[in-house]
């Protein structure tokens, strides 16, 4: 799927829970969102783009795929 | 008029909780105080005669039919205007009684046609029944004197005809246009014996007149008739059905002569619409006939291909060794299906079932995914539940009212007059409802008759959340908060996370007000006219939800309702008008990719587990596609089969040229629907489908009423769509049992812990349900959240206001917004093959006379509209409701293509498009139509040519 597509909807979801004053809070938000919401190859997509440097992705979406990468993976 | 099998009771019931008693020839009756004497005899079974009375309406007294004595007192009152006392003793018929009697019904058939054998009324007429009752014998007076028997008919609406030589002037149609619709579009002109009925200075049709049918129900005579009834005489017998139109789901009784319905009637008990109907429920159901319908299976291979009709089994048999083929070389979540908020609950209930079960996989959604998915979302982490919280009857208490993004005099027309009822209270001196209405147009509601909101807050169109956030932080800062309740049923931890940020100075009306657009004292005004009001209820729509911040919207008009104590109780409350019939329904039934039935995440074990052991397979825990989700995922090659039960994404969806890509991208395109829709050009598979009175089932409208859908009529195509679901299950080696609608319901009801106590048998008991219905709350229930939140303690969340990305430049400086008008009904599908067309027979462009100006634009004229995703034409209709700088139009017809130009931004949590927020740039056009027009044009022949009726039409063309 276009990752510009998905980086660009992963920042808005950042720029929702980006309220969040402890910022520990915004990272699980951000992450919970995807992991309830996106399907597998979604994330799967997602998390390729940010190992691929993550162009375009605000720090909280980085944030929340590098600390909860295992919930967001897709099994297989 | 109401059909004579309908009991009236000749007044509205009193809802006085005080009884009195009193006799009626001799019957001891007990009613609430306030009841009518002709209401409480019709109780003691006894009807006195009547005319000008009828139970939808307030008594008048002006017939003098229904005199009455009552012992110890002088004369002979009116019973319809006299009401009940205790110990009272009334007597309804005696020699005296009947004279007078026959003397008013004497001077009404004076000038009064005597063509009775072949009027329009013959058989169900109260004028006649009344001659009957009094027992006229003669006319003293002749009939040569002045009368009014040559007066004209009105033949201009096309659904009823006003025949003013029949008309008695009991202004029972202007009573009924006044209280009940609240136009106000007829009136009593002249005095006299020159009054009469006029619908302003010309007629029906270019009156003011909504074509609700209300004066047509009131009307005693043959006055004013519905046009169908005089075309195919008197029905002689009536089915109680629901409405397929929008998310009110009126009641109504299908009147039917065999197999034909003859006239839709409002249903005086359905809790919905308390014997209301609106233009399009009333009178537009000839789509479920028209000769568009399609009635037999069809396939082909290529979109190019012409079509070929086929039987029922070579379609399954077809379209299953398809999904099989297609899921084998692309693997299970290549495939998935859409719901629709058309269909019946056991139907969207079934499609979901069919791509869990048989799909394998969790790609399943529906079209609230385009409109109300962001209410789901929103109220389901604020509140616990993913409803509105109240019923309609609610408004009736309500204090103070907020409806924002929701236009419910074109969008919910018979809930808007309710509403208005209300409102109106209040000019009459009444203790009524105030008014704030939070909308970038003037909408009809702002100033209609008698009403004027107290607040427009004219907000620019994106700026919800701003809006929203300035309201709660005035609730806060002026201290105007409803502390104790708050403390009582709020998290403490996250209200006070929220209180200190929406305190920010950041969020006061001053600082958002050059954002907003709207006057900083505007909104401390109206924050403090809704704080303060016993009962504070918000109503809201798509303008709140079609948004890329939608479901923070959803959330700001929950943390409103909170801070202000509006919630649980009748009368408050957040409320989302839902948009289609079983919208609703259909989100309750699972239709989304992330939720089974109940709105239980697929991630949930145990859910999964009870679905599991019902269904006898394995359920996917991963959350499927939505819908925009699909069409990128199709574009890239990983989704090729989609079925599409009653929905017409290629109309209705955002960015249409992405969309038919991406359709154009599947290898198998099912689409199950009445008429060849947009969609269908694009697909490989036509299942035809059955409209809403050849099925039964159940709707569930916006206050989570449970309503009966029963069937009329056969079948069109032999199946109704939850057997073709069936059968197609079955065909994909998954089969599912089930005789009858009601063994469907039985099954949700096991699975689903707020329909546990639904059942057929108890929904024709009650008439219907609200969910919850289970053993804490058998009987339903009316309005949620009573002791405490769904969720526990409800919880405030930090709102952010994020402007869209969709921005203003100076190529594109124009914001454009869509919406809805009465008289069509979303893509038009059904409405557009009706009369209604003589109402709405093209989209327009509504722009401000201001922005007309600078680009040299005259009403009428075409104009090209572009935006950076494309363009269209269409006529410019110049109007002082439109800010500057804001344009508007609809989407009710495909050739307009107002999708065209709309952009692929969405709401943040759910994908919901931004359908409101659109930057354009418009101007002036010789060329009629856009280059997409033309190609729409293009595709429409080429498709249309292959088609077998079209094929069998032109010589020289072979199956």
């Amino acid at each position: 799927m276009d990752a510009n597509k998905l980086v660009n909807m992963a920042n808005q979801i950042a720029a929702f829970f980006s309220a969040e004053p402890d910022r520990k809070d915004a990272v699980a938000g951000v992450a919970g969102h995807l992991r309830k919401f996106w399907d597998p190859r979604m994330r799967r997509e997602i998390l390729a783009h940010f190992d691929a440097g993550g162009d375009g992705m605000e720090s909280l979406v980085r944030d929340a795929l590098e600390h909860y990468r295992d919930d967001l993976a897709p099994a297989g | 008029m109401y059909s004579n099998k309908v009991l009236d009771h000749g007044t509205p019931a009193s809802k006085s909780p005080k009884q009195v008693t009193l006799q009626v020839d001799g019957k001891p009756v007990t009613v609430p105080a306030g009841t009518s004497v002709m209401r409480a005899a019709v109780d003691a079974g006894v009807k006195v005669p009547k005319l000008c009375a009828t139970d939808t309406l307030d008594a008048f007294g002006s017939c003098r039919l229904c005199v009455v004595e009552i012992e110890g007192r002088r004369g002979y009152p009116a019973s319809c205007t006299t009401p009940c006392e205790d110990g009272m003793s009334v007597t309804t018929q005696s020699d005296k009684l009947a004279d007078l009697r026959r003397g008013v019904m004497e001077l009404y058939i004076s000038d009064h046609p005597l063509d009775c054998l072949t009027c329009t009324a013959n058989g169900n007429c109260e004028l006649q029944d009344m001659a009957g009752a009094v027992g006229l014998r003669e006319v003293r007076y002749g009939y040569e004197g002045d009368n009014h028997l040559d007066a004209e008919k009105d033949r201009s609406n096309p659904y009823f005809t006003f025949d003013p030589s029949k008309c008695i002037v009991c202004s029972r149609c202007v009573r009924a246009c006044d209280e009940v619709q609240g136009t106000f579009a007829l009136t009593v002109e002249g005095r006299g014996f020159e009054s009469q009925i006029a619908a302003g200075p010309t007629n029906f049709l270019d009156s003011e007149c909504v074509s609700c049918g209300a004066c047509v129900q009131a009307c005693p005579t043959a006055t004013l008739m519905e046009n169908s009834l005089e075309e195919q005489g008197q029905p002689d017998h009536a089915v109680t059905t629901t409405c397929a139109y929008c998310g009110v789901g009126c009641s109504f009784r299908a009147e039917m002569k065999g197999n034909e319905v003859v006239r839709m009637v409002p249903h005086k008990d359905g809790k919905a619409n308390h014997g209301h109907s609106c233009v399009k429920g009333r009178f537009a159901w000839g789509y479920a006939t028209h000769p568009d319908r399609v009635t037999s299976p069809m396939i082909r291979e290529k979109i190019t291909d012409p079509w070929r009709e086929v039987s029922w089994e070579e379609a399954f048999a077809h379209t299953a060794k398809e999904v099989k083929r297609i899921q084998a070389k692309y693997g299970r979540g290549s495939a998935g299906g859409i719901t629709s908020s058309r269909c019946t609950n056991e139907e969207t209930f079934l499609v979901q079932k069919l791509v869990r079960a048989a799909f394998g996989n969790n790609n399943v959604d529906t079209c609230a995914r385009v409109c109300h998915s962001p209410t789901g979302y929103g109220l389901k982490q604020t509140l616990g539940e993913s409803a509105g919280t109240q019923d309609f009857d609610s408004v009736e208490h309500t204090d103070c009212v907020i409806v924002i993004g929701a236009n419910p005099t074109d969008g919910h027309p018979v809930f808007a007059s309710r509403m208005k009822q209300r409102l109106r209270a209040q000019k009459r001196g009444e203790d009524g409802a105030g008014l704030i209405v939070i909308d970038p147009r003037q909408i009809d509601l702002v100033r209609t008759p008698h009403i004027e909101a107290d607040y427009h807050l004219q907000l620019r169109p994106g700026t919800n959340v701003a809006v929203m956030n300035s309201l709660a932080h005035v609730v806060v800062t002026e201290g105007l908060a409803s502390d104790d309740y708050i403390a009582e049923r709020c998290d403490p931890a996250e209200f006070e996370k929220w209180k200190a940020f929406i305190s920010e100075e950041r969020n006061s009306p001053e600082v958002l007000e050059s954002e907003t657009g709207v006057p900083a004292d505007q909104i401390r005004g109206a924050a403090r006219l809704f704080a303060k009001a016993p009962n504070g209820a918000i109503y809201y729509g798509l303008g709140v939800t079609e948004h890329s911040q939608g479901s923070t919207t959803v959330m700001t008009i929950a943390n409103l309702a909170m801070v202000t104590g509006n919630i649980g109780r009748p009368g408050v409350g957040v409320n989302p008008l839902r948009g289609q019939n079983n919208v609703q329904g259909s989100c309750d039934m699972g239709s989304f990719p992330h939720e089974l039935p109940g709105y239980r995440h697929v991630s949930d074990g145990s859910v999964r587990t009870l679905f599991q052991d019902k269904w006898g397979v394995e359920i996917d825990p991963e959350p499927g596609l939505r819908i925009p989700n699909m069409f990128d995922a199709a574009l890239d090659g990983s989704f090729k089969a989609l079925y599409v039960q009653g929905e017409d994404i290629a109309q209705s969806d955002p960015d249409t040229q992405h969309v038919l890509a991406a359709l154009s991208s599947l290898e198998l395109l099912i689409v199950q629907d009445i008429f060849m829709n947009e969609t269908a050009k694009y697909a490989h598979v036509i299942l035809p489908g059955s409209s809403f009175l050849e099925k039964d089932g159940t709707f569930t409208n916006a206050e989570r009423r449970i309503s009966r859908v029963r069937k009329v009529m056969p079948p069109l195509a032999g199946l109704a769509d939850w057997e073709v679901t069936v059968k197609l299950s079955e065909a994909l080696g998954y089969p599912m049992n089930y005789e009858h609608p009601s063994e469907i319901m039985a099954e949700i009801a096991a699975l689903t812990p707020t329909f546990t106590g639904v059942t057929y048998e108890k929904i024709d008991e009650l008439g219907s349900i609200q969910w919850p219905c289970n053993d804490k709350a058998p009987e339903g229930t009316p309005y949620m959240h009573s002791e405490e939140f769904v969720r526990g303690k409800g919880r405030f969340f930090v709102t952010n206001y994020v402007a869209t990305p969709e921005r203003t430049t100076r190529k594109f400086p124009l914001i454009l917004t869509t919406g809805r008008i009465l008289s069509q009904y979303n893509v038009g599908a059904q409405t557009r093959r009706t009369d209604n067309q003589v109402w709405h027979d093209e989209d327009v462009l509504e722009l401000h006379p201001h922005d007309a100006e600078l680009r040299g634009i005259e009403d009428g004229d075409m104009v090209a509209m572009t935006s950076r995703q494309g363009n269209t034409t269409m006529r410019a209709v110049i109007t002082e409701r439109m800010q500057p700088g804001v344009v508007y139009t609809t989407f009710h017809h495909p050739e307009s293509g107002a999708n065209v130009v709309t952009t692929d931004n969405s709401d943040w949590a759910t994908n919901c498009p931004e359908y409101k927020v659109t930057a354009v740039q418009v101007s002036k056009v010789v060329k009629d139509k856009s280059d997409w027009q033309q190609g729409f044009d293009r595709i429409e022949q080429e498709q249309d040519s292959l088609l077998p009726s079209r094929r069998a039409q032109q010589p020289g063309t072979t199956n």
